[in-house]
């Protein structure tokens, strides 16, 4: 389930990048990668689980279901919290910047 | 268990290696400029330390959010040895077959797909020359 929720995550924020692009400066790419490349880690820790224990895996407890799909959720909304933060600090549009130093202006 | 300390620590000379090949990229720019007084017409490509960003984005964003999913499970501490298998010698061993296995897969897929972008990229560039070049030779 947390395989199948940064996959989703990882759908959809390409879907979002293709639309944007290429004028966007909002680093929907970067996140795009982001998710990628735990749908892939994920991926192969599937494929392992699976040769151990056969196709148990793909019958999972309701209880294990609904843990892993919390997982999930949290994973991409700590995705995007790192997405956020490489957004705040790389900051394309000067955005944060801009509202920095008018503050600072404010205030001298 | 630890799977995740192995695209981290790719990531991390990945990253350096980023930096040196930019670092030479600015160099090359820098005296192409100097040879041909402005830089070359050819249509824009995208720079290797570019494509290797890529790769930096996929292995530090997956290991990060797979380190969350140790964390939530437990596997990864506050206190040393920060591993939770790390502490006694019989987990620690399977932590390292963890990482010798399903670790290097996780790297080596994740490579591999990089790789595929670079090779799919190329073509599309190579393609973007050709046509310029048809362009350029008709007009």
């Amino acid at each position: 389930m947390t395989l199948l929720s940064v996959i989703f995550a990882a759908i959809i924020s390409t879907i979002i990048w293709y639309m944007s692009a290429p004028k966007s400066e909002m680093k929907i790419g970067t996140l795009c990668l982001i998710y990628w490349g735990a749908s892939l880690m994920w991926f192969v820790d599937a494929v392992f689980e699976y040769a151990k224990i056969g196709a148990e895996y793909f019958n999972p407890a309701p209880a294990d279901m609904l843990n892993d799909l919390y997982l999930g959720l949290s994973v991409i909304a700590f995705g995007l919290i790192i997405w956020l933060v490489i957004l705040f600090v790389k900051d394309p549009k000067g955005v944060v910047k801009a509202a920095l130093l008018k503050k600072t202006g404010a205030i001298s | 268990m630890g799977c995740f300390i192995v695209p981290a620590t790719e990531a991390v000379i990945t990253t350096i290696a980023t930096k040196a090949v930019k670092a030479k990229e600015e160099k090359c720019k820098v005296e192409n400029v100097h040879l041909e007084g402005t830089g070359s017409e050819t249509p824009a490509k995208v720079s290797f330390s570019e494509k290797m960003k890529w790769l930096n984005n996929m292995l530090w964003g997956g290991s990060a959010l797979l380190a969350f999913e140790h964390v939530w499970h437990g596997e990864v501490i506050a206190s040393f040895p920060f591993l939770s298998a790390a502490a006694n010698p019989a987990d620690a061993a399977a932590m390292l077959r963890e990482m010798a296995t399903t670790g290097v897969a996780m790297s080596v897929l994740v490579t591999g797909i990089w790789m595929g972008m670079i090779a799919v990229s190329s073509v599309i560039e190579k393609k973007a020359a050709k046509t310029q070049d048809l362009t350029d030779g008709g007009v």
